[in-house]
């Protein structure tokens, strides 16, 4: 029933969408910087996936749906989040070059540096990816596939 | 303390408001006022990596559940409601309230907790790890059998949102009633 109204329209009004383009760009970084010095700081990958997710959940709320999935399609979305399962397998599996399953194998490096803890930023980024992937995924599915929008079009 | 007992109020009040709010959408933020509180408390306990994670799960779940609920306006149903049921109710309670208080009873002071487990991973952990966050190294390093069972939830439950919302299957049942039960 709001489809139409909503196809029409295309997003809120400009003030939203002027405030939108404006923040959306720190949001993302911001999530990035929480993932990037998740072993550094309080956060990680899983709050700073979230946080991504959110940048992207805030465009589509304030340019509608066309435009926000220019920029990240469905299948991008899908596609991000089977990358981020994929790639912390295979640092658990690299673990088995150490040893065991999960270990730490690459260098230490010296600790409060961005680049130390050996495989642990590489496991934020895995996990960021696959939890901004997934939650956007059920967003996406939450609103985009509801029965009422069927209806509509 | 006491700014952890003003949190839990808060909590509880809002909790309360969301059973009684008559409009879904006013429901909805109450829960939100719970989930802040919570968040809040986390970082009043000095745990701020669980305060940033509480925070942003509960601004996307409050996001999701006002998207989802904004224009529906489900009606309140208070028939089928008999004595009975709460009396049930009263029972429950009463059984969670007896329980939950010897649970507490026997959990350690705030700031004091056992350290039998997680003694090895303050002392070892920036040695064995080189993470200056110990938050991450257990996550990551010491626990992550942990976090992939995590990942594997939450692609679970994205396979699920999917498989229940998806046009594909429900399309096909409103064209072709006749193929429904191929």
């Amino acid at each position: 029933m709001r489809t139409n109204e909503d196809n029409c329209t295309e997003g809120m009004s400009l003030i939203v969408k002027t405030i939108t383009r404006l923040s959306v760009g720190l949001i993302l970084l911001y999530g990035i910087y929480i993932v990037l010095h998740g072993h550094l700081s309080p956060g990680g990958g899983f709050a700073g996936g979230v946080i991504i997710a959110l940048s992207f959940v805030h465009l589509v709320l304030a340019f509608g749906k066309r435009q926000a999935f220019g920029t990240l399609s469905e299948s991008g979305t899908a596609s991000l989040e089977s990358l981020g399962a994929v790639l912390f397998l295979a640092i658990a599996l690299a673990g088995f070059s150490g040893g065991y399953f999960f270990a730490n194998v690459l260098p230490h490096g010296e600790p409060h540096a961005l680049l130390s803890a050996g495989t642990i930023p590489l496991s934020n980024i895995a996990i960021c990816l696959k939890v901004a992937g997934g939650l956007f995924a059920i967003f996406i599915a939450l609103v985009l596939l509801n029965p009422e929008s069927e209806q509509g079009s | 303390m006491i700014a952890l007992y003003t949190i839990l109020v808060v909590m509880i009040i809002g909790a309360v408001i969301a059973i009684e709010a008559r409009d879904l959408l006013s429901a909805v933020i109450a829960v939100g006022t719970v989930g802040l509180g919570l968040s809040l408390a986390a970082l009043v306990a000095k745990a701020p990596d669980v305060a940033i994670t509480q925070l942003v799960v509960e601004i996307i779940s409050v996001v999701i559940l006002i998207r989802a609920t904004i224009r529906i306006g489900l009606p309140r149903s208070t028939h089928g409601s008999t004595p009975l049921l709460g009396v049930v109710a009263l029972v429950f309670g009463i059984a969670v309230l007896v329980v939950g208080a010897r649970v507490f009873s026997e959990i350690p002071p705030l700031g004091a907790p056992h350290m039998r487990v997680s003694e090895t991973y303050v002392a070892e952990g920036l040695e064995d790890t080189g993470a200056v966050n110990v938050v991450s190294a257990i996550l990551l390093d010491f626990r992550g059998y942990d976090t992939l069972g995590e990942a594997t939830v939450l692609f679970a439950a994205v396979m699920g949102v999917l498989a229940v919302a998806r046009p594909v299957g429900r399309r096909k049942t409103r064209t072709e009633p006749n193929h429904a039960n191929k």
